[in-house]
């Protein structure tokens, strides 16, 4: 920390001798007027970082890659060295392993998994019949929204959403008369959404998730150390408020696709 | 007459009264025993937890950390023997530099561990990193073990939540050890219930760690990018780039910054965490937490901001692309357009809830 800050002072100061020397040059009036008087264009050169993560996720390059090499240009960049980058990386990183301590429960979920953790839930959830799409959709938010609290994040998409949870909800849509091309999309869309308003806005629910570990992680790097129980705590209005706008939402998806069966 | 209602009255009452008197005798009579009992075990908790000092929790975390290299190295095993991966001395070394890093890590010079990262960048980066073959589960025992247990294969996965949280709420062990204990001790339940032995947990647990490969370890890395920003300057930087912009001071004005910003970066990468820790260095931080926002209130709120924006990006190839592929939708933006409303609405809701929550 304090020998990059060295480093900055000694970057800008180089730049301020510069500033003098070519004061009346025209092109050094653009430069004021991008980067202030004072003129800091090494302090924001080292955005560069962030540019390269954000083209790098945007252009789906590797994500491991693409995070060490942002790390890499933001430390080159703002004038820090190459041992000294080194340095701030292993101990960033080694600071930082409570992020991944999700890992240890991995073995538990590994094993339930084994022995029928989805066959239980397909039953569970094969006992949904005479429901309307929208009906459907609520139930599955909600066993999504207590399976993340409970720490269960299963690849839903996959693993509920194709095979199970849309067949029922196109067979259940169907009840009334045929669906139009349109109507079935709809139901698909529906379906793989429900999954992700359940899997999103509860995740936090859960102490040991990721997204808990790595907020609380990068508020202490960030000098502002939080609890993770009060992100648990905040997280539980947000799944409460997404699980209402979902009610709201199928019930009036069930509306339209009755009305437009009545026709 | 008037009296004798007053005598009534007063029987009555009085009546009442010292049987409210005697109920509250009895009850105290009843109680006490309780209370004593329950304010001895308040007393012997507290008593245990004065036990847990801060240098126990640590090493219990580098146990902790040991373990989880461990597993790394249980991965980085299995990669190297599973001859249908070409690259599978590449994958097998990619585990194995994480096992040191985990276990050992903290003895090495940072030097050293910063070094293992960038090997680790750079056979991600020639692609020599592959999951490889990974067994398909037996269905057969999967339909037995629901056949006879039912849904009490759900019990490890809720025991593991609830005790986590109990163990962060109610001890000096705080949230970290207690993701541990309650792992060790959902494990152990799991393994009765089901009947397996340490094989099968070995076996689940390389399988578990190699199916969910470099996307499990890229939250570490992204918080370590974070680091490097802070040491860069690059909080300040954006900050002030964006105060020339915005002005500091107004709550509402950050709060809806901060969020937007959450929501939008997220949906530019298709990943809430990546935009969490450059965002809330750069704008949550001085924007909303420096003008008196509780910093767990802008943290937690700001990250499911951030998920809004995942709901209306197709760069979330996992969450919004997949399933049109999986179901044949029409429409390639499909769930995303199912997505929208809710999405907006939430977004407006995150807003609302940080204004009135973190001040």
């Amino acid at each position: 920390m304090l020998l990059c800050k060295i480093n900055d002072s000694l970057i800008s100061k180089k730049y301020e001798t510069s500033l003098t020397i070519n004061e009346n040059n025209i092109s050094m009036f653009n430069y004021y007027l991008f980067f202030g008087k004072e003129g800091k264009l090494m302090e924001y050169l080292c955005l560069l970082g962030i540019l390269v993560i954000v083209v790098g996720f945007a252009l789906k390059l590797d994500t491991v890659a693409v995070v060490v090499i942002a790390a890499l240009v933001t430390a080159l960049v703002s004038g820090i060295d190459f041992v000294t980058f080194l340095k701030i990386l292993g101990k960033g990183f080694i600071d930082n392993r409570m992020v991944s301590l999700f890992f240890l429960t991995l073995p538990t979920i590994g094993i339930i998994e084994r022995h029928g953790l989805k066959e239980a839930s397909v039953n569970l959830l094969k006992k949904l019949k005479n429901l309307t799409p929208g009906r459907i959709f609520d139930i599955y938010t909600a066993v999504r929204e207590v399976a993340s609290a409970f720490g269960i994040s299963l690849q839903g998409q996959v693993q509920f959403i194709a095979p199970l949870i849309n067949p029922m909800a196109q067979a259940a849509g169907k009840v009334n008369g045929e669906l139009t091309e349109l109507e079935a999309d709809q139901i698909k869309g529906r379906a793989a959404a429900s999954d992700n308003f359940g899997n999103f806005f509860a995740q936090n629910l859960f102490v040991g998730s990721s997204s808990v570990l790595l907020i609380t992680s990068t508020m202490k790097s960030l000098g502002h150390p939080i609890a993770a129980s009060g992100v648990v705590l905040c997280t539980i209005p947000i799944a409460i408020i997404c699980y209402i706008f979902c009610l709201i939402y199928n019930h009036f998806f069930d509306k339209k696709l009755k009305v437009s069966k009545e026709k | 007459m008037g009296s004798i209602i007053n005598n009534i009255f007063h029987t009555v009452s009085n009546f009442l009264g010292s049987l409210g008197a005697l109920i509250g005798r009895f009850g105290e009579i009843i109680w006490y025993p309780f209370n004593f009992l329950f304010s001895g075990f308040a007393a012997w908790w507290s008593h245990l937890n004065s036990f847990i000092t801060p240098e126990l929790v640590n090493n219990l975390l580098l146990v902790c950390f040991v373990i989880i290299g461990l597993f790394f190295l249980a991965a980085a095993i299995e990669s190297v023997s599973d001859r249908t991966n070409p690259v599978r001395w590449g994958t097998g070394l990619f585990w194995l530099l994480f096992a040191v890093l985990f276990s050992v890590g903290q003895w090495l010079p940072n030097e050293i561990n910063g070094a293992c990262l960038l090997v680790i960048a750079l056979l991600s980066l020639l692609k020599q990193v592959r999951v490889g073959q990974i067994k398909q589960l037996p269905k057969k025992v999967a339909d037995q073990t629901v056949s006879r247990i039912g849904n009490w294969l759900f019990l490890p996965s809720i025991l593991l939540a609830v005790l986590a949280l109990l163990i962060a709420q109610f001890t000096n062990l705080g949230g970290q050890v207690g993701i541990g204990i309650a792992a060790a001790l959902s494990l152990i339940v799991a393994m009765a219930l089901t009947r397996s032995n340490v094989k099968v947990a070995y076996e689940d647990t390389q399988r578990m760690v190699r199916s969910v490969g470099s996307a499990g370890i890229l939250p570490q890395l992204l918080a370590t990018l974070g680091v490097v920003f802070t040491a860069s300057g690059v909080g300040q930087a954006t900050s002030k780039a964006i105060s020339g912009l915005f002005p500091v001071g107004n709550h509402l004005l950050g709060v809806i910054l901060y969020c937007v910003a959450m929501a939008v970066f997220t949906a530019v990468m298709g990943n809430a965490f990546a935009a969490f820790a450059v965002i809330t260095a750069g704008i949550g931080i001085p924007f909303v937490v420096a003008q008196g926002g509780s910093p767990v209130v802008v943290a937690a709120l700001g990250m499911t901001a951030g998920y809004c924006g995942t709901l209306m990006t197709p760069m979330a190839a996992n969450f919004n692309t997949l399933p049109v592929a999986l179901m044949e939708m029409k429409n390639p933006l499909g769930v995303i357009k199912q997505q929208f409303p809710i999405a907006i609405c939430m977004l407006i809701v995150h807003i609302i809830l940080m204004y009135f929550l973190a001040f």
